[in-house]
């Protein structure tokens, strides 16, 4: 029984940890809208600021202190990023703050090293609770009960803020309608900063006080972050409670799951996720989000198909694109066809993304079991590739309609994170599944048959397809299919009124991009000859987001470009440099702020201004609609 | 859709950037990946290592006269990448032959990719047993003393112990999986009395060690098998010294004695696990102490065990290089095939039958010394003693 006791305690003292972070994550949430990716950073400069100011500062004194300052300068670190990064912006579409937090992301995991060196980090224990207290011949970390109590404390002064001070009574109601707060004439600039500044300061303190029990190193931004995330959306997001509790929930469920099943913990916050999403749309504390406002995804220039102009102009640049195989080389080549079958993974997510307002955060599932569709029936029946091309795909298909089906009956951030927790599940799947998969070894000699197999033939296929595919989904666009789409996104209850039935449309739309994704998958395996667990994880998800936002998300086919620049960037800087992740951080932090609607989409506004200045210009480019609603 | 301009000109700036590379045609190159950016612990001291090589190497008169050149690529940690790299290397680079990689699934991704492409690829660091066996080809060799290898020295040990009621705790993937159920097996041959009591499986990277620790004392076993290493090592070690874990029992641990995860654990240390590892400061050997002295001299810093490993990678690459006096593959292959040369640790051999070489490792125990931990009772396990017979290997290989 004392046994029991004690794990119950050791969960509680994981789940004090996993609260502090969560609920910085969910105020900024709450308040700004804004999917803080760098959230996990911030924890892991707070770890670090802490180690050197606690191995600096004697006494206990200097430990508690160094903690508290850590958090404290990593705070002001954070309201430096909010007034010179965030601020310029809320008024982006939505999501492309969270490009700007990845880049961030990005560079810190690099400056790190570069500051502090790429040995782990051992720090000191914390003065007073070094040892264990004995219970019924159990042993229990005395810093565990003290991050057991401090949990709660925590809990009770956040809720203490939030209900009995002015300043916690405005973000309340900024949490539940921001709009109405600024009508209100509350200056929202220093909310946010300090809503930021506060929400920062938990990650940072949360960071700092793993410095006893924990070693500080680059990668445990990582570790954290995704976890946080999905206490954040179990517990509802923005409500500090909804994050203690599902903290505990999932840290009591890991201490008790790993004497049954001791392979749990890989999967097992997903499961609860998607479990508690599917009962409970909107999190176990979270209300429904008020319906908005401002049109979502309005575009500003309404979209069009491509004149005849633009259509040849396209045309000759993918001629153009089709002569590379006569000067380039192999290298090159190949290159040209991975850039190739980003293009098509990215147009997938985009399709999804800005065409149906639902934003993937697990689009890599699709990408993968496409590869692994590929793996399968090359390796273990044996067939031709053409065959594999075609049938293939299909796997992504399969789990697009079952995902999916659950996955449209929730929006927004809900839609997103379910989207990752079935993406997770379908890689610790294929991670774990070592006699079907290979597990994390992946399967191997995939290559194509020999009418492919020359990387200029290998090139021309991925371009044909990636080219195929873009107009195939374009075409969809601009079909009635696409217009009901479009409307399900803009506004679901005028949809719902002229009798769109938005669920089916949304599926029909998660299966074509599903399937589109496996096709890209496809032949990313006969690219590469080889299907790893890492085709189906949260990294390439996040890429594939990172290119639909960089091409921008108000566009027709901004992934497009999105996906050709970061990709080529990205190849490009890793062969040249080993702070390939630095210098690509900074550089989508400047496109950031440079391009707030995307490449594309910058490079259409200047080119509706240039044609509002010449009069004879379009007649619908000159018209832009404000605020539709 | 100006889609395509992009495109092109994407195309134009990668092929200007191969163009600018193309380095002298008399000197030898050497393709190497690793990944430097996911575990600098690891291969910032690997990249010393092997830098100290191509210096010693060059400055005793290169490769048979040529110029070594060795041109390093990042793989970021992900098997697609370190492709991407090993294509760059060999169609645009023209590297004589690839080398390096850290992480066991990469690994295999480039050994499949030398496979493909015909080019010889020396694995460095992939500690599977699948580069050599399983999933082995001709054109792959590796240096380092496998999981399996390993596995043998420390059950050497182990099986002496009185200990009969064991648990595991090892990362949840291939690395921890394969290296877990080698020593069971090695384990259960040697000692049929044992009774394996507690297995836990934190992901890597990932582990929340206060549950792992106290799941595994109730199940009271006698000893410990660890294979975490890294960052949670020292999660384990830390909750477990604090709950009294290892209190009374024996600990036998892969890689823990190595100076990468053995340093930062400083005053926390476990004393008495049975490790495998590399006590730089004890080994008195002429060809250690001549390696350790341009190493101090030339970094100011003392090597780790991927020091060593970067070195006699380019140090067995040049050396087969050499003997082969081309860079055709079917010809360093030939030369490669039962090559033996010189190494810190005294003289290895790559074998014939699975292109694995007999470089050994250390196995210590763990002691405090002055607030930090060291191997100490550290005896050098030659590699060749702790491999399966070539009946059983060449059941396990596939045929060429």
């Amino acid at each position: 029984m004392a046994f029991y006791v004690v794990q119950f305690l050791t969960g509680l003292a994981s789940a004090a940890s996993l609260f502090l972070v969560a609920s910085g994550l969910s105020i900024i949430f709450g308040v700004t809208r804004i999917v803080n990716f760098a959230h996990g950073a911030f924890y892991m400069i707070g770890a670090y600021v802490a180690f050197t100011l606690t191995e600096r500062l004697s006494g206990a004194f200097g430990f508690w202190g160094g903690i508290v300052m850590a958090a404290i300068a990593v705070a002001l670190i954070g309201v430096i990023v909010e007034m010179v990064l965030l601020r310029r912006i809320y008024h982006a579409p939505e999501l492309f703050q969270l490009l700007a937090t990845f880049g961030l992301t990005l560079m810190v995991e690099d400056i790190v090293v570069l500051v502090w060196g790429p040995d782990d980090l051992v720090g000191r224990r914390a003065p007073g609770f070094r040892g264990a207290v004995d219970f019924f011949g159990q042993n229990i970390p005395s810093y565990d009960l003290f991050l057991i109590v401090l949990g709660p404390v925590v809990l009770g002064i956040l809720w203490l803020l939030f209900q009995r001070t002015r300043w916690g009574v405005l973000v309340r109601a900024a949490t539940q309608d921001r709009d109405m707060v600024a009508a209100l004439g509350v200056n929202q600039k220093w909310l946010f900063t300090s809503v930021f500044a506060v929400g920062v300061f938990l990650a940072a303190l949360g960071g700092a006080l793993q410095i006893p029990r924990d070693a500080v190193h680059h990668a445990m931004d990582l570790r954290i972050i995704v976890e946080v995330f999905v206490v954040v959306v179990i517990g509802g997001l923005g409500s500090i409670v909804g994050a203690f509790v599902a903290a505990v929930l999932v840290s009591e469920l890991n201490a008790f799951g790993i004497l049954i099943f001791p392979k749990i913990s890989i999967i097992l916050v997903f499961l609860v996720m998607a479990v508690v999403l599917i009962v409970r749309p909107w999190g176990l504390f979270g209300r429904p989000e008020a319906a908005a406002r401002k049109t979502p995804g309005l575009t500003v220039n309404p979209w069009r198909p491509l004149t005849s102009n633009e259509r040849l102009a396209a045309l000759a640049a993918l001629a153009m694109a089709a002569t590379l195989p006569l000067f380039a080389g192999n290298y090159a080549l190949s290159v040209g066809s991975e850039i190739a079958i980003f293009v098509i993974f990215a147009v997938s997510l985009h399709f999804l993304m800005s065409v149906g307002g639902l934003a993937s955060f697990g689009h890599a599932a699709y990408f993968g079991l496409g590869a692994y569709g590929i793996a399968f029936l090359a390796k273990m029946a044996g067939l031709p590739m053409i065959v594999c091309l075609l049938l293939g795909p299909l796997l992504g298909c399969v789990g697009a309609a079952v995902f999916g089906f659950f996955a449209v009956q929730l929006s927004g951030v809900y839609f997103a994170m379910l989207t990752l927790a079935f993406a997770q599940i379908v890689w610790s799947i294929a991670f774990q599944w070592v006699s079907v998969t290979g597990g994390d070894n992946g399967i191997l000699g995939v290559w194509p048959s020999s009418w492919a197999a020359s990387p200029s033939r290998f090139y021309w296929l991925s371009l044909g397809v990636a080219a195929l595919v873009t107009v195939a989904l374009r075409i969809a666009v601009f079909s009635p299919f696409g217009y009901a789409l479009r409307a399900t996104r803009d506004s679901p209850l005028r949809s719902e009124a002229i009798g769109i039935d938005a669920k089916r449309i949304q599926w029909t739309a998660f299966v074509i991009a599903g399937t589109t994704a496996g096709i890209g998958g496809a032949l990313f395996a006969y690219l590469k000859g080889s299907v790893f667990p890492d085709n189906l994880g949260i990294s390439l998800s996040v890429d594939a987001l990172v290119m639909v936002l960089l091409g921008g998300v108000e566009t027709v086919s901004g992934a497009v470009i999105g996906a050709i620049v970061y990709k080529a960037l990205n190849i490009w800087l890793v062969s040249q440099t080993d702070l390939s992740k630095l210098v690509l951080g900074g550089f989508i932090v400047v496109i950031v702020v440079v391009f707030p609607k995307g490449i594309v989409g910058m490079l259409e506004m200047l080119a509706q201004r240039r044609s509002k200045a010449s009069p004879p210009g379009s007649p619908l480019l000159a018209k832009p609609i404000g605020s539709a609603e | 859709m100006r889609a395509g301009y992009i495109f092109v000109s994407a195309a134009f700036a990668l092929l200007a950037g191969g163009m600018a590379h193309s380095a002298l045609a008399q000197d030898i190159k050497i393709g190497e990946i690793n990944s430097y950016s996911l575990l600098p612990a690891f291969t910032e001291p690997y990249r010393k290592g092997w830098q100290l090589a191509v210096e010693e190497i060059n400055a005793a008169g290169g490769i048979n006269g040529k110029k070594l050149v060795v041109i390093s690529k990042d793989d970021g940690g992900k098997p697609a990448d370190a492709q991407t790299a090993a294509n760059e290397l060999v169609s645009s680079e023209g590297v004589a032959m690839l080398a390096g990689t850290f992480l066991s699934n990469i690994g295999l991704a480039v050994s499949d990719f030398a496979n493909q492409k015909k080019v010889f690829f020396l694995a460095a660091e992939p500690l599977t047993d699948a580069v050599t066996w399983s999933k082995g080809n001709k054109y792959t060799f590796r240096l380092r003393p496998s999981n399996y290898m390993q596995a043998a020295m420390l059950v050497e040990a182990a099986s002496k112990l009185p200990a009969k009621r064991w648990a595991t705790i090892a990362p949840n993937y291939e690395y921890g999986q394969s290296a877990v159920s080698v020593f069971k097996k090695l384990m259960s041959e040697k000692r049929p009395d044992i009774q394996w009591v507690d297995e836990q499986w934190p992901p890597q990277g990932k582990i929340d060690a206060g549950p792992v620790v106290q799941a595994v004392a109730q199940a009271n076993p006698e000893a410990i098998l660890n294979v975490t290493f890294g960052a949670d090592l020292v999660k384990l070690v830390r909750e477990g010294n604090t709950r009294g874990l290892f209190k009374g029992r024996e600990v036998v641990s892969f890689l823990t004695g190595e100076p990468e995860y053995l340093d930062p654990l400083k005053e926390e240390t476990p004393e008495g696990w049975i490790v495998t590892g590399y006590p730089w400061y004890s080994i008195k050997t002429p060809e250690h102490d001549a390696f350790l002295k341009a190493y101090q001299g030339k970094y100011n810093d003392y090597p780790r065990l991927g020091s060593i490993v970067g070195y006699q990678t380019i140090k067995s690459a040049a050396a087969i290089l050499a003997k082969a006096g081309s860079t055709d593959p079917e010809k360093l292959i030939a030369a490669a095939e039962g090559l033996s040369l010189g190494s810190p640790f005294g003289e290895i051999t790559f074998r014939k039958i699975d292109h694995q070489s007999t470089l050994g490792a250390y196995v210590g125990k763990t002691a405090l010394k002055d607030g930090k931990g060291v191997m100490v009772d550290s005896v050098y396990k030659k590699g060749s003693d702790y491999l399966p017979s070539d009946a059983e290997v060449e059941k396990l290989r596939p045929k060429d």
